[in-house]
Formats: C-alpha cells, sequence, structure tokens
C-alpha cells in the first residue's frame, strides 16, 4: 500500500482578498519503504504539503481540493479521534527546531516513554520495563552513546544533533509507517547536519517507514532520497528519481536552481543567479508559474497556461512545454581553473588575537563552573587588499566573536589586529576614529533584524552617509543613488520600508550601508546563509563584483564550504577559538592537511546522487580539552598527547596547521604527496585502527596542485 | 505563515477605523472643554438649593445635581477642561522621565542600570498615598504637585516597561550596525530603540490616560492640587460613589465621561499599532 499519497491536492490560505492557493493540484505518492525528498525554496508551500499529510493544516488554511491518503485512509475523511490515531501511529513528523520539540522541564525518559505508549498496539505489552527497554533499543538505533545515561537527561543538556536524534528516536518509537522530516537538519553545525543525515538515510535503507524529507538543500536531499519533486510556487514541476532530477533535470526551474548553487568542484566564475523573485501566492501570473523569469520562456507559448505534466522518460515528469525542445542538460560543469592569487599587500594583520570573557560569578546554589575556555586563542592571520578570506567554523568556534571585535562592538584580551596605523584589537567602534570606522565595516547575517523596521531605506542610508562624514542633502542623495546602483536595486526602494523588501533586497540594503564610507574591509558574517539559492547566487556575485570592482577586501564568515571555495582566495579553518588551519583555498580545500578540515570537507554534499561520501565522525563523548587540542574528542587519528598538550603551529609555504600529527605539517606536505593521511604515520597507542581510520577519513578528491 | 501572504488589509483597516472612532471621541471632549463657557447651561459651581433636596435628573438639571445642587452636567463639560489641561501634562512628564529612566538603564546596563532599577523598585513599593500625602504636607496644592506626584507614582512602571522594550531590541543587528559605525549613545536610543519600542509604550500610555484621570480627582479629594470646588471628572467620582445606592446619577455619568476617554485612547493606542507595525 502506497505511504502517501496525494491526488490533486490544493490547499488555500484565507487572506484579505479571498482565498489564496498555496499548493496547486499536487498529485505525489510514496510507495512503503520509500523516501521522496520535496524541494523548494521558501514561499513553495513545502512545509503547507508536510501539514497537509498529518491533517494538520493551520487554522486559516483548507484543503480546497483533491485527496490525501495516508497508508489508503483519506485524512478529510477522519474525525478527531481518528486523527489522533493517524498522527503518532501512522504518520510521524520530525521539526526544524529539535530543542522546541522537546519539552524542557521533562526528561528524556519519561517523553520517549510517552511517545512509546500514547499509541497502544495489541504486539506491545504496556509494561514499563518493556517500555524502557523498547526506548534505549531506539535510542541505539539513532546512535546515540549510553542511552541509560539519556534517559535521565533533560533536554538543554542535550546538543543540537542529539536532541535531534532523540526527536526522530520519538517519531520512530511508535513505528509509523511514514515518517515527514520538515528541514530536520536546519539550525545544526555542518558536521552535526552530516550524521543526521547519515541516520536518516541509514534509516531509510533499512526500509522500515516511507520518508518524506523536505528541505531547500539539493545536497541533502541528493543524499537521502530515492525520489525527489521540485516544488515551485505551489506547483509541482518536474519529479522523477534522484538521479533524472540531479544529472539531467528538465525544468528550467532545477537546472537554474542547480546552476545557481555555488560548487566545490565549479571553479570562481560567476553564480548563474536566477533574475526576479518567486512570485507571492496571490499574484500568480498567467500560464506557467516560472515563465517571468525563465530564460527559455516564449511569449505566446509559455504564458497561456500551466503546462500539463510531460513525461520524457519513465518516473520523469516534468511541467514544461518547451522541455524537448531545451532537451536534458547535465548540470553546469565550467570548471575555471582557481588562479593562484599573488600576496598582496596586508591590509588587516591579525597577530596572536585572543578572548577571554570573564566566567559568571557563581550563584548560590549552583554547582561550580566548568573551567571556562577562552572564545579565541593566539589568531593570527592576515587579509590583504582586495583579498577574499573566508573564516569558516561551526557555532562556537569564535568567528563571530573575531568580528565583533574587529568592528569594534567588543575589545580582545590580548594580541593585536593592525589595519594601517590603527590598532582594532582594544578599541570599539565609538572610540575609534572616523577613517578607521568608515574602513572596517560589517554585514549581519538575518536579513530580518538587520535594517530598523522603522527606517525607510532612504533614512538608513542617509543616517550611515551623516555619521560617516557627508554632508548636504544632494551630496547625501547622490551617494545614495550611488550605493543603490552598486548593489543593483531600484531607486523606487528609497521610499519603502525592510518590512516592504524582500530577504534578498534587505542583504542588499545592508551591504549598501556597509558600503556607505567605502570600506577598505567588510567583514561579512554568513551573509547569504538565510537566503534562497536562488537569490543567494545574485548577492554572492555582488560581493564579489564588489573586490573587482572597489578592491573592498571581504573577511568572509561562513560554514558554507561550496560558498567558500567559491569566493574566497584564502580560507581560516577556526575550531574551539584556535586557527586548525590556514592556507590559500585552492589548496586547502583540494589536500586539507588538518583531520578536521579533512571531516569539513567531507561532511558536504554536492547536489549528486553518485557522491558516496566516507562515513562521517561519532558525536563527541566529552566536551573539548581546556589544554589540548580542541578536535581531539572526536578525531579518528587522535594521538596520547592530543588531549593535555596544546598542538605545534607549523608554517610552510602560505600554509599554517596546527596539529600534532606528522602528516599534518605543511612543510612535509609541500612536496607532491597523496592526498589522504598516510595510515601508518601515528602512534598505534592512539586507540583507533590506523588503517580504518585513514579510510575513513580519505576524500574522494584528485590532487593535482599547480 | 505562508511568505507572500498579505493578511495586514484587513488588520491595516480595523486599524484605521479605530484611530478615527478613537480620534473622534478625544477630539469631541476637547472641543467640549474648549467651549465650556458657551455650552455649559450653567456656572460649574453655582448651586441650586431647590435641586439639592432631589438631586435626581429632571428637565431643569438633564444629567440631576451632586448633593449641594450643583448642575451634573455643567461641572461635566467644566470637568473636561480640567481633564484635557492637567491630565496630558502630567502623564508627559511621567512619561518622559520613565522613557529615559527605563532607555538609560536598559542601554548601558551594569552600575547604571542596577541604581535605576532598585530607586523605581523603591518607589513602586511605597505606598502611593502615603506618598501624596507627604507632598500635600511639604509643598500645599499647586498644579506642578500634580504633575510630581503623577510622576512619581507612574514613572517607575513606564522605566521598568521602558527597559524591558530595549533590553530586547539592544542586541538586534540594526542596533549593532549603528554603534560599529560609532553613533553615540543618545542617537541609538533615540533613533533606532525607541521607534521601535513605541508599541507596547503607546499602549500603557493610553492605559495610564485613564487611570490618571482618575488619580487626578484622587489627589483632588485628598487636598493636592485642585482645590474642591474646581470640577474635575475623578473628583465626581470619588463625590458620588458614596452616593451610589440612593442617587446612582452622581458616580455613572462622571464614569462615563472617563471610560470614553480611557476607550478612546485605548482605540488610539491599538490602532496606532495596527497601522504602522
Amino acid at each position: 500500500m502506497t505511504a502517501l499519497e496525494l491526488k490533486g491536492l490544493t490547499v488555500s490560505y484565507r487572506g484579505p482578498a479571498g482565498w489564496i492557493e498555496a499548493v496547486r493540484d499536487l498529485s505525489l505518492s510514496i510507495g512503503p519503504g520509500e523516501t521522496y525528498g520535496l524541494v523548494g525554496e521558501s514561499g513553495s508551500g513545502k512545509s503547507t504539503v508536510a501539514y497537509a499529510a498529518l491533517g494538520a493544516l493551520a487554522e486559516n488554511a483548507a484543503v480546497t481540493a483533491g485527496r490525501i491518503l495516508v497508508c489508503g485512509q483519506d485524512v478529510a475523511a477522519l474525525d478527531a479521534a481518528g486523527l489522533d490515531r493517524l498522527r503518532g501511529a501512522t504518520v510521524a513528523m520530525v521539526h526544524q527546531e529539535p530543542v522546541a520539540a522537546l519539552d524542557p522541564v521533562m526528561r528524556i525518559g519519561p517523553q520517549l516513554a510517552e511517545a512509546a505508549t500514547a499509541h497502544p498496539r495489541a504486539d506491545r505489552s504496556s509494561d514499563r520495563t518493556e517500555t524502557r527497554r523498547a526506548c534505549l533499543r531506539m535510542l541505539g538505533r539513532v546512535g546515540l552513546p549510553d542511552p541509560e545515561a539519556l534517559l535521565r537527561r533533560y533536554p538543554h543538556q542535550l546538543s543540537g544533533g542529539q536532541a535531534q536524534r532523540v526527536v526522530i528516536a520519538m517519531a520512530l518509537l511508535a513505528q509509523p509507517r511514514l515518517l515527514v522530516l520538515d528541514e530536520p537538519t536546519t539550525g545544526l553545525d555542518t558536521t552535526v547536519e552530516r550524521r543526521v543525515v547519515d541516520l536518516v538515510s541509514e534509516l531509510g535503507r533499512d526500509g522500515g517507514q516511507a520518508m518524506l524529507y523536505i528541505s531547500h538543500n539539493l545536497g541533502l536531499i541528493a543524499r537521502v532520497a530515492d525520489r525527489i519533486g521540485v516544488l515551485y510556487a505551489g506547483d509541482l514541476i518536474e519529479e522523477g528519481t534522484a538521479r533524472q532530477v540531479l544529472t539531467a533535470p528538465r525544468h528550467p526551474y532545477t537546472r537554474a536552481l542547480i546552476a545557481a548553487l555555488p560548487r566545490m568542484d565549479g571553479g570562481t566564475g560567476r553564480l548563474h543567479a536566477i533574475p526576479g523573485q518567486i512570485p507571492s501566492a496571490g499574484n500568480r501570473p498567467p500560464g506557467c508559474i516560472f515563465a517571468p523569469r525563465c530564460q527559455h520562456a516564449v511569449t505566446g507559448l509559455c504564458d497561456r497556461a500551466m503546462p500539463p505534466p510531460d513525461h520524457p522518460a519513465p518516473g520523469h515528469m516534468v511541467r514544461c512545454v518547451r522541455q524537448a525542445e531545451i532537451g536534458p542538460a547535465p548540470p553546469r560543469a565550467v570548471a575555471v581553473p582557481a588562479t593562484d592569487t599573488p600576496q598582496r599587500d596586508p591590509l588587516l594583520d591579525i597577530v596572536r588575537l585572543g578572548k577571554i570573557y570573564p566566567a559568571a560569578p557563581r550563584r548560590l546554589l549552583a554547582p561550580a563552573a566548568a573551567p571556562v575556555l577562552p572564545a579565541l586563542r593566539c589568531v593570527s592571520f592576515a587579509v590583504g587588499r582586495a583579498e577574499i578570506v573566508a573564516l569558516v567554523g561551526e557555532s562556537g568556534s569564535g568567528k563571530s566573536t573575531l568580528a565583533r571585535i574587529l568592528v569594534g562592538l567588543d575589545t580582545a584580551s590580548d594580541g593585536t589586529a593592525r589595519l594601517g596605523n590603527a590598532d582594532l584589537a582594544h578599541t570599539v567602534a565609538r572610540r575609534r576614529p572616523r577613517a578607521v570606522i568608515r574602513a572596517v565595516q560589517i554585514v549581519f547575517q538575518n536579513p530580518e533584524a538587520t535594517l530598523n523596521p522603522a527606517h525607510s531605506v532612504n533614512r538608513i542610508l542617509s543616517r550611515a552617509l551623516r555619521r560617516l562624514g557627508l554632508r548636504g542633502r544632494h551630496t547625501v542623495s547622490d551617494r545614495i543613488t550611488a550605493l543603490l546602483d552598486q548593489v543593483r536595486l531600484s531607486p523606487e526602494v528609497l521610499m519603502r520600508r525592510p518590512a516592504d523588501l524582500s530577504g534578498g533586497q534587505r542583504q542588499r540594503v545592508a551591504i549598501a550601508r556597509a558600503l556607505a564610507g567605502t570600506p577598505d574591509i567588510i567583514i561579512a558574517d554568513e551573509p547569504v546563509s538565510a537566503l534562497d539559492v536562488s537569490v543567494q547566487a545574485a548577492v554572492v556575485n555582488l560581493l564579489g563584483d564588489l573586490r573587482a570592482d572597489q578592491g573592498t577586501a571581504i573577511l568572509l564568515i561562513s560554514h558554507d564550504l561550496a560558498l567558500v571555495r567559491h569566493l574566497a582566495d584564502r580560507v581560516v579553518v577556526l575550531l574551539g577559538g584556535q586557527v586548525m588551519e590556514a592556507g590559500p583555498a585552492a589548496q586547502v580545500f583540494d589536500a586539507p592537511l588538518h583531520p578536521y578540515t579533512q571531516s569539513l570537507i567531507a561532511a558536504h554534499h554536492p547536489p549528486d546522487p553518485d557522491h558516496a561520501p566516507p562515513p562521517s565522525l561519532p558525536e563527541p563523548d566529552r566536551p573539548m580539552p581546556v589544554a589540548g587540542c580542541p578536535f581531539e574528542p572526536v578525531c579518528p587519528l587522535r594521538l596520547a598527547v592530543c588531549a593535555s598538550v596544546p598542538p605545534p603551529e607549523r608554517n610552510h609555504a602560505e600554509r599554517t596547521t596546527r596539529c600534532h600529527l606528522p602528516e599534518a605539517d605543511p612543510a612535509i606536505r609541500s612536496a607532491a604527496m597523496p592526498p589522504t593521511l598516510p595510515g601508518g604515520g601515528h602512534d598505534p597507542e592512539a586507540g583507533t585502527a590506523p588503517g580504518a581510520a585513514s579510510d575513513a577519513l580519505s576524500l574522494p578528491m584528485t590532487t593535482e596542485r599547480s | 505563515m505562508i511568505a507572500g501572504y498579505d493578511l495586514g488589509g484587513r488588520r491595516a483597516a480595523r486599524g484605521r477605523w479605530a484611530v478615527r472612532s478613537g480620534l473622534g471621541i478625544l477630539i469631541f471632549w476637547a472641543l467640549v472643554a474648549a467651549f465650556a463657557p458657551l455650552i455649559a447651561p450653567y456656572a460649574p459651581s453655582a448651586i441650586d438649593f431647590a435641586a439639592a433636596a432631589d438631586p435626581r435628573p429632571s428637565a431643569v438639571h438633564p444629567l440631576g445635581t451632586d448633593l449641594l445642587g450643583r448642575d451634573l452636567l455643567s461641572r461635566l463639560i467644566w470637568g473636561a477642561r480640567t481633564t484635557f489641561a492637567v491630565v496630558p501634562l502630567a502623564l508627559g512628564a511621567a512619561f518622559v522621565v520613565g522613557i529615559a529612566a527605563g532607555a538609560v538603564a536598559g542601554y548601558f546596563g551594569g552600575w547604571t542600570d542596577a541604581v535605576i532599577s532598585r530607586a523605581s523598585d523603591v518607589m513602586l513599593a511605597f505606598p502611593a498615598l502615603i506618598l501624596y500625602v507627604i507632598l500635600i504636607t511639604a509643598r500645599g496644592p499647586s498644579l506642578s504637585n500634580i504633575v510630581i506626584a503623577v510622576t512619581l507614582a507612574y514613572a517607575p512602571g513606564v522605566a521598568r516597561l521602558c527597559r524591558a522594550q530595549v533590553l530586547a531590541l539592544r542586541g538586534l543587528d540594526y542596533v549593532r550596525a549603528a554603534e560599529a559605525r560609532g553613533e553615540p549613545a543618545w542617537s541609538i536610543i533615540i533613533a533606532e530603540i525607541l521607534p521601535n519600542a513605541r508599541g507596547p509604550l503607546l499602549v500603557d500610555l493610553a492605559l495610564r490616560a485613564g487611570y490618571t484621570v482618575i488619580l487626578v480627582g484622587t489627589l483632588g479629594f485628598l487636598g493636592l492640587g485642585l482645590p474642591p470646588p474646581t470640577p474635575d471628572w475623578g473628583g465626581m467620582v470619588v463625590e458620588g460613589s458614596g452616593m451610589m445606592a440612593v442617587y446612582w446619577h452622581m458616580a455613572l455619568f462622571p464614569c462615563i465621561a472617563i471610560s470614553s476617554v480611557v476607550i478612546a485612547c485605548n482605540l488610539l493606542a491599538d490602532g496606532l499599532r495596527e497601522a504602522r507595525p
């Protein structure tokens, strides 16, 4: 029996001007044990589909046409008690925010037991010890170490990855036939995301549950899904096996989406941005919904009616009238060779920068605080003029602390950060001379919070300009026009407030604000991670252009390795406040020396169903050591010294590593060598089998380096 | 919520309706206050001894009289004057002091915050009535003392609310962006933070406008500020409430007047919040 079948599903929301269709005439079916990936950008209606499958649409939404069959049951025909039985026992859901899905005042054990006993089945006894055993088994199955101890913990004592595993275990406990995962890894760190995705694809291989995996990330979908559906503004525009959709996409939107992604192997040219924006649900163009943004659209053909489904191959559905003419296109593979960047004059020189936050005063009755790890430890690197340096690291790596210090929102505990004659490390912005403020500006991550909602774009930009010393109404307005032109916004936005702008437009205004004083360096803190792929590409191109046209250096803080590979000249990898590895981007990505860098690169998923990454690293079972290497708890190559002795910093020919392993020494590695770590070169007392460990880290990459 | 859906239209329409009705009521009372001498049938303190015997509403006194035989309608009309002169002044002072203290405490934190917050806690804990009595004995009745009394009573609460708002907003990226370009603190507080904190403050203003009408009356009753013959709505409620069981009209009509102003203020605040989120 099919696990989920949607027949001509239309879901509408009640708006001020009547009903608006969020999902239109959607038909798809998921077989038993099958994993179906649903991809779409924000506003595509993918979450609406998830909630419809659970019969849990919002109050102002309704199924206005079509049917939803979950394991043969019509969801619309169920009463409240029937829905209760359906949810949990037949279909379960894993949400985006794992921590929000767990009750913060309840231990994990009782929460799991509740999920297990909420849907009693004939074949399961309600015995408490039996329930407990089932919970332990399930925690083991989702790969959590020491399940016994875990049952006694509270949600806040879990890491994000552990919490998401617990939520998945909870969803699986009632043995649902269908598991709906709505962006289950958004907000998790790359390596953690990697572990969760591995778990999901393992569950898919076991074939116990059918899964509907919803995501905006093509790479993740490629890894888990058997079949993929592409949703655009409420219409399913392409569907097929993972290989069909990702390697031979037919619909212009799917193709543009894949081409808009920065890729690890894609060189450093411009990204193919999709012009325009997703139409808002109340504002549909007549005819093909993608036509206004489509480079293949033909007037008189594409603007008549939404194209009917067409089948270029068995199992491959495309809704495009021109798909046969356009033909299958392999995803873009323009490998613009990365040119070795010449040494540039240093602009910003960071030397042994450290930051320790004072320990919070001990509260009455509180347990003794754990030793405070410095947020930054001995961080040194330089940024040259017109250079893009990427700072890569996961949450807690200290990258945001570094950004705060550089723009003067915080001060360092020791070390220096010199920009010309000024030291940025110890002066907050208010005490900096105007020339220094002008030279260093920041672009924040979240387009929702980066602009003052009470001000118009004009006011936002003119405030920044006036502050930086521009006077006179005409000078200011001329400069604003120039700024808008630089970030490719039309002057119409000037009188709008941020709420009336799209995410991409807001981020452009934020970049324009940072450009107000023609800075020498822009600190870009995850500038595109909150944007949709098709919008993201244009902002990424803009950043690249700024460097090329204005000679603005950029310190790019990002966790997206493909973006870093695409944009950056040099890479600095941070973990636990320390630089683990640094060097030219091409070298670091093609031949990473540090085991942490290797694991980060291995955690990246290209949108390629044939990509077989090495297995992910285990969850850390202990905190980072205070004295030793921060990667020690999970490092498969760790030596006995790693836990207690800080790793030495070794430099050679522009590359830096901080690792005890002799293989990680850039001096040794500068000779042409195989890309993987040799297995036998380290202390056998380390506890891991050397061969297995290096296999785990070997990367499927070719190694020609110039 | 699906991106692209505009549920704002209906809300904005409701907001406009609320603003209009709120403004309408306030303008009505403002006109009444402005033209009190022309509208009022009697002088506010003129005593009708015949009516004092039977103060209930009659053809001569449509809303009745008070126990002394003063025409209730005339006193309500003249009372609007008092209300519309004293309340905005007192409330304005309380909000200026409260917002300034709260914003400074919330933005700077640390010792500044500790001192301002503890001081306002002490004032909130102090029984308001005793405070007024102390004020009366120390300074005697006058308009400026009403302003001081209302400020002492309300500024701590306003400061506390404002501080919470500022705390929630000061970590946002647009505030940090302003800091990163070296904006001085006063400019960040006034231009970046306070405009976004206005929603809850406006609602609080509307609520306190109502309380202030009553508080000004109570103060009059205690002998602080406006001496008894001056007609004010709060004082009329206080005087009339003792006779509620017999002569309901004495408390009811001033109550309706106060309520209408309070409701108008609330409508105005709600509407402003909906129309400009």
